[in-house]
């Protein structure tokens, strides 16, 4: 496998780490093409996750948006309630195949912590997640979540308190422990491989949604448009694509508002610089201090993104937008109310660039968001914005 | 000739160990770290290795990450850290190694950075979240430049991989003592001084140790193994703990000369 795509990825870690990428490299490359390893993948993701997921033409917001024919693919259904659950299971089958005795993994909004310790429970290992001290405050319930299915949540209280500050944490256990730790990377983020690792345990969600498009529709359709964050639902929906004439649009959070410079859009915003093992676009000061992000959408909050994401924004093949908190949390509620979905507020940032921009395309355009996860456990949040809304 | 190779090339002769406390510059101050620098060397250190704060040490253990932290709070930077040691070079002459993570000098830009460096007098660079494969272009600048360039080994590095880090690295070989991040330890591994002579008998450079080393006992035990000791964690807590203190450089020298005792 590649450790680079163009310019962008490679392997910027601590030599102790060097051994255990070789490790997991090899153990992946082979395991891919085991078979009894992906019948019983299958078998989990059908069984378990609830496999496949559906792609619903969103009847409410097309009538709504008066614009492009929308579809949903339907993540916010599989169990745990986002698409996080189809890498943690393949990565954990990967190391109980590898014979590790224990997992960790870092978590921003807790949606992989949860489906990490899921995961994890499962298959009889124990586990660690590691969350900062700001996420555990504004996502209470996937605390008691991890905590319910087993997992030991360790608070990070080191810089920014958020996602960024706990994958250092989570490195530096994985350099003491490294021996007999798997960790767990919830993004196509980090050295390389967990980048493609990640990828094409996510290929499954892009794979589903162009056999259903087909079948629905009689064709491709003309955009894919994702949330990006590390970027891990955007790659897994567009990678099946790849070879299509089909537009890829990821959409990153702009917090307050881009030039306020509190946000969460490296690709829009960024500059090339190497954090956590991976060269890619990153939000860091002129120096190379890395900044701390913004988004109301925990899940979203990384000064980083995946390299793979760099690289097709440099080559355009994809393209790079952002939306506001803002836009974000209308169309949370937009899409409660035109479909009676509550969609993740990560989600919500894919979901309110198509209504923002649903006059541009044409009627019989056919638009497919990857609607990545379901929106319960943003409800104090939103609850929080509702109520000064209204004060104001 | 490089005061890192002057150095151990000295070391060789009688057959004697280097004592190369690290710090951070910065902390708490960029004043404090030039003081603290003359009274190293004044304690018998035979080398400094200076670090560069960084939002986010990912090898760093909860005592340098707080001192980057203090050093990040008193507005430190890069080139700051460069322009301090240009000053303190009037004062000096024992080899400065700098220990800064891969995004600032890949920011400053890297062959800017490697003639600067050189150009103050800085001798070597660790880099520890870059390895090899990924130090192309790296090495080339710090060779042009003459800097050293100073890669590491661990517990976990496989022996043919030991080879080819030690032929890419000048100056000295940094052993890891342990699997972990940076932080005193009471023990160290036992077969630590067994994999060190293993080491030293297949490096062409010198083999410095570091990580975990920090009471003079232990600088003792390691002495007969290693051509250089590296003590970090345990220094920057006593600069921690009287950072706010007018006996600071006091007590910072009384604790290297300590350390220093068994290499007399």
């Amino acid at each position: 496998m590649k450790a680079y795509f163009g310019p962008y990825g490679g392997q910027f870690v601590p030599e102790t780490v060097m051994y255990a990428l070789t490790e997991l490299d090899q153990a992946f490359r082979y395991y891919r093409r085991d078979r009894q390893f992906k019948k019983s993948l299958a078998a989990y993701l059908r069984d378990y996750v609830g496999r496949p997921t559906p792609l619903y033409l969103a009847e409410g917001l097309t009538g709504k948006l008066k614009g492009p024919r929308i579809y949903l693919k339907r993540e916010d259904l599989t169990h745990t309630g986002a698409h996080k659950i189809n890498n943690t299971l393949g990565q954990v089958l990967l190391a109980k195949a590898m014979g590790k005795e224990r997992i960790i993994a870092e978590t921003g909004a807790g949606q992989h912590g949860v489906a990490t310790a899921t995961a994890a429970t499962l298959f009889g290992l124990s586990c660690a997640i590691y969350m900062g001290e700001t996420d555990i405050k504004r996502q209470a319930m996937n605390v008691t979540r991890m905590k319910l299915l087993g997992a030991e949540v360790i608070p990070v209280g080191s810089g920014s308190r958020t996602l960024k500050d706990a994958i250092n944490e989570a490195l530096r256990d994985w350099v003491t422990n490294i021996s007999n730790t798997y960790y767990v990377i919830g993004s196509v983020v980090g050295p390389h491989p967990y980048p493609t690792i990640v990828r094409e345990f996510q290929y499954v969600v892009g794979k589903e949604a162009r056999q259903q498009i087909q079948k629905a529709a009689g064709r491709l359709p003309d955009v894919l448009v994702a949330c990006v964050g590390g970027g891990s639902n955007a790659m897994g929906l567009f990678a099946p694509f790849a070879k299509d004439a089909v537009r890829f649009i990821g959409v990153e959070a702009a917090g307050s508002g881009i030039e306020s410079g509190k946000h969460s859009a490296p690709l829009c915003a960024g500059r090339v610089g190497i954090l956590h093992g991976t060269k890619s676009y990153l939000l860091q000061t002129d120096e190379g201090q890395i900044s701390e992000a913004h988004s109301v959408a925990p899940g979203l909050d990384y000064p980083g993104v995946g390299p793979e994401h760099s690289s097709l924004k440099d080559t355009l093949r994809a393209e790079y937008v952002s939306v506001t908190d803002e836009e974000a949390l209308e169309a949370f509620q937009l899409l409660s109310r035109t479909d009676g979905i509550i969609p993740a507020l990560e989600s919500s940032h894919a979901v309110a660039f198509v209504c923002k921009r649903a006059s541009e395309f044409k009627k019989e355009d056919i638009v497919v968001i990857n609607l990545s996860g379901r929106g319960d456990k943003d409800l104090d949040i939103v609850a929080q914005y509702l109520k000064e809304a209204s004060h104001e | 000739m490089n005061r890192i190779d002057q150095l151990f090339e000295t070391l060789r002769k009688k057959n004697g160990t280097a004592l190369m406390p690290f710090l951070v510059a910065g902390d708490p101050t960029l004043s404090h770290t030039s003081d603290l620098i003359c009274a190293l060397e004044e304690a018998g250190a035979d080398m400094i290795e200076l670090g560069v704060a960084f939002s986010d040490p990912i090898a760093d253990g909860p005592t340098i990450q707080a001192a980057g932290q203090r050093a990040l709070a008193s507005g430190v930077t890069l080139s700051a850290v460069l322009d301090m040691v240009k000053d303190i070079r009037k004062k000096v002459t024992l080899p400065i190694c700098l220990m800064c993570y891969y995004n600032l000098l890949y920011q400053y830009p890297i062959e800017q950075f490697a003639e600067r460096a050189a150009d103050v007098g800085i001798d070597g660079v660790i880099v520890p979240d870059l390895p090899p494969e990924e130090a192309g272009p790296w090495r080339g600048a710090a060779i042009r430049a003459g800097l050293r360039t100073i890669f590491l080994v661990t517990p976990t590095t496989p022996h043919e991989r030991v080879e080819k880090i030690d032929s890419l690295s000048t100056g000295f070989l940094y052993y890891v003592s342990l699997t972990g991040v940076t932080g005193a330890r009471k023990e160290l591994p036992r077969d630590l001084t067994l994999a060190l002579d293993r080491t030293r008998n297949e490096a062409r450079n010198p083999v410095a140790v570091g990580f975990g080393i920090g009471t003079a006992s232990q600088v003792a035990a390691l002495a007969p193994h290693a051509d250089g000791i590296i003590v970090g964690s345990a220094l920057v807590k006593v600069i921690e703990q009287h950072q706010n203190s007018s006996s600071l450089v006091e007590r910072v020298k009384s604790f290297v000369q300590e350390l220093k005792r068994p290499l007399m």
